[in-house]
């Protein structure tokens, strides 16, 4: 297989060469493109179908039972929330530490940044029920004169995840212009005034790039924090609850480094077909492959070490609550979801090590819906095990298990997920142009002393 | 040769999205350490108002030049200042608004409030960050005018454009091409 050797010669890679391979994924869709996206929309449709339900019957075709009241549906808003983060991770903090292969993959990953939020956001609005009242949650002047109560680490939650939408929507934006720019300058028909309205007039001047860099530059500084601090406020929702396997200091790092983990791995998946069905095979090598596994293999251990960490500090502390939450983690009746997440998180992360499978893509792949099904289900043992289990069961016997409902809904999120995913590869530039033009070395008369040839 | 979408807009749009033509002469380059030369001899020759195009941000370029860092920065500090101040602002504002005691915690209690504001700083940095990347090249583009472009600068091509007055571009042409221009164009 060509993705095992070595990197084909880079002689190829000139600036036009970069230009039309990437132009390229544009072109008409294939067959396997509709089939695709009919199979996102079928999905979508499902959760459509699935949602109508809820309003018209209620919530309580979900599984809910008491005490547990946040399931499925909150599972998969922080399920999709830690997808996104991976994606500012490579656009925005590795930029900053001017790493030059996320130029490859960090449109892809930026991408399924505003998608994944986009998808995170439906749930909380699901979950509340009555979704024609969430502008509750804004706060803005009412005839109760009310306001939201800002010291909830649910409203903290509304503008974190408010403010990452956003600001990875415009970062998306930004780092698509010159990119679009390009493509315009090739396309004909209406492609070609669909991209010059999204351009913005860009032309490549040097007043354009001068703003662009240094705003760039400030976009993924303010990007950094940002992220770093979202996933821990939606931690937070949790950790500032005094549920036992909730409560822990541990939560906001813990939380962090699963959600770029399981990130990680969704751009993995993402790529794979990506790269094959667009033969971006020379633009997005191996390497970019490897070092997407180490960061896996980095985040992945920081959550094993988690793992581990909060185990022990609920023996540790002797608190019994806290230690009966745990056993019943482990061995009460979800003990099949703790060790999946155990498994998928803790040790499939040790294959990583091996540099034979972190360049066999074919093993990547497979380890990253794995990594995905992993990081599913530690979310559903946090959330779900943890209310389900003690101290509670003195005042429950009914087991919580998720209904239909709950299903048709994360099966829509998938489809709406994918569907945004797919549109967005086919219309607009699915890897950076200008940046991936960055890293190769400029064409020049006099040959650098160390250079890419050019053609 | 400009291939932008000519769409009509209200007058005070018109002219800075759309600003007059500007007489002068455009070199299209190979290279980029021959668009470097161009732009040093252009600056030696006393010329301040040029253009390059390049597909990709190159510091050859810049240092070339010798551009002032872009103002962009103002905006992105003030922007972030003001962000922090309005989620200080609305978070202790909106509680003694209707102040209730939660938790037995004072009604406006900042540790948890630090969270919007930090929130805040970075939606509205971000925010105005963009309006002065958007303000300042709109700005550029109102002072040069609409100016010269080949759709090969946003592939593999750079470029230089000098405003020049039709009688005297000839020194101008002459100067690019013995920089190493493949094309000159006048117009």
């Amino acid at each position: 297989m060509a993705e095992t050797q070595a990197p084909p010669p880079s002689s190829r890679l000139t600036y036009d060469y970069v230009t039309r391979t990437i132009a390229r994924t544009l072109g008409n869709p294939t067959r396997g493109y509709f089939l695709l996206l009919g199979a996102a929309v079928a999905l979508l449709a499902i959760g459509i179908i699935t949602l109508l339900f809820l309003i018209r019957y209620g919530l309580g075709l979900a599984g809910y039972s008491h005490p547990v009241y946040w399931a499925v549906f909150i599972t998969c808003f922080v399920f999709w929330v830690g997808i996104a983060h991976s994606g500012t991770l490579i656009s925005a903090i590795l930029f900053l530490f001017r790493s030059g292969w996320r130029t490859a993959v960090y449109r892809t990953a930026e991408a399924m940044t505003v998608f994944a939020v986009m998808t995170a956001g439906l749930f909380p609005l699901i979950h509340i029920g009555r979704q024609w009242y969430f502008y509750w949650l804004i706060p803005y002047p009412n005839e109760r004169g009310l306001w939201p109560n800002f010291k909830s680490p649910l409203i903290w939650d509304e503008f974190a995840i408010g403010t990452y939408f956003t600001v990875s929507t415009v970062f998306l934006i930004m780092g698509l212009i010159p990119d679009i720019a390009a493509v315009r300058d090739l396309a004909t028909g209406w492609r070609k005034k669909l991209y010059a309205i999204t351009s913005l007039g860009w032309t490549g001047a040097n007043e354009q790039w001068r703003h662009y860099t240094r705003g760039y530059l400030y976009l993924a500084a303010l990007a950094t924090p940002l992220v770093l601090s979202v996933h821990s406020v939606v931690s937070w929702d949790f950790a500032m609850a005094i549920v036992p396997g909730w409560h822990a200091t541990l939560f906001a790092p813990y939380f962090v480094a699963g959600a770029i983990y399981s990130g990680c791995g969704m751009v993995i998946t993402l790529l794979t077909p990506i790269r094959k069905l667009f033969q971006l095979e020379e633009v997005i090598t191996v390497h970019h492959f490897e070092n997407l596994a180490k960061l896996c293999l980095l985040t992945g251990s920081i959550v094993s070490f988690s793992y581990v960490t909060e185990n022990f500090v609920a023996w540790f502390s002797g608190n019994p609550a806290e230690r009966a939450a745990f056993w019943y983690r482990a061995f009460g009746p979800y003990w099949w979801a703790s060790w999946t997440m155990n498994i998928c998180n803790g040790l499939l992360p040790w294959l990583l090590w091996s540099k034979k499978v972190r360049t066999n893509i074919t093993a990547l792949f497979v380890i990253s819906i794995f990594v995905n099904i992993g990081m599913w289900f530690e979310r559903y043992v946090i959330i779900v095990v943890s209310l389900a289990g003690e101290p509670y069961t003195t005042w429950t016997n009914a087991v919580y298990n998720p209904t239909w409902a709950d299903w048709g809904i994360m099966a829509g999120s998938f489809g709406w997920f994918f569907m945004w995913f797919l549109l967005f590869v086919k219309n607009f530039p699915a890897v950076a142009i200008s940046e991936v033009k960055e890293v190769l070395a400029p064409p020049r008369r006099q040959k650098a002393r160390a250079g890419v040839q050019h053609t | 040769m400009t291939t932008h979408l000519r769409l009509p807009l209200p007058k005070p749009l018109q002219d800075i999205i759309h600003p007059p033509p500007t007489p002068g002469v455009l070199g299209v380059f190979s290279y980029l350490d021959t668009t470097v030369d161009a732009i040093k001899k252009l600056r030696a020759a006393g010329h301040t108002d040029f253009t390059v195009y390049s597909p990709v941000p190159r510091h050859e370029i810049e240092d070339a030049l010798g551009q002032a860092v872009s103002p962009v920065r103002m905006f992105t500090l003030i922007g972030g200042i003001a962000g922090c101040a309005i989620g200080a602002w609305l978070t202790l504002w909106m509680s003694y608004d209707w102040p209730i005691v939660l938790g037995g915690k004072p009604v406006g209690s900042v540790p948890p409030y630090v969270v919007i504001m930090f929130e805040m700083t970075i939606l509205f940095g971000a925010l105005s960050t963009i309006l002065g990347i958007l303000f300042n090249s709109a700005f550029a583009a109102r002072r040069l005018g609409t100016i010269q472009y080949d759709e090969r600068f946003t592939n593999d091509r750079f470029g230089i454009f000098v405003p020049a007055a039709s009688d005297k571009a000839s020194p101008v042409e002459k100067l690019l091409r013995d920089a190493g221009a493949e094309e000159v164009r006048r117009g």
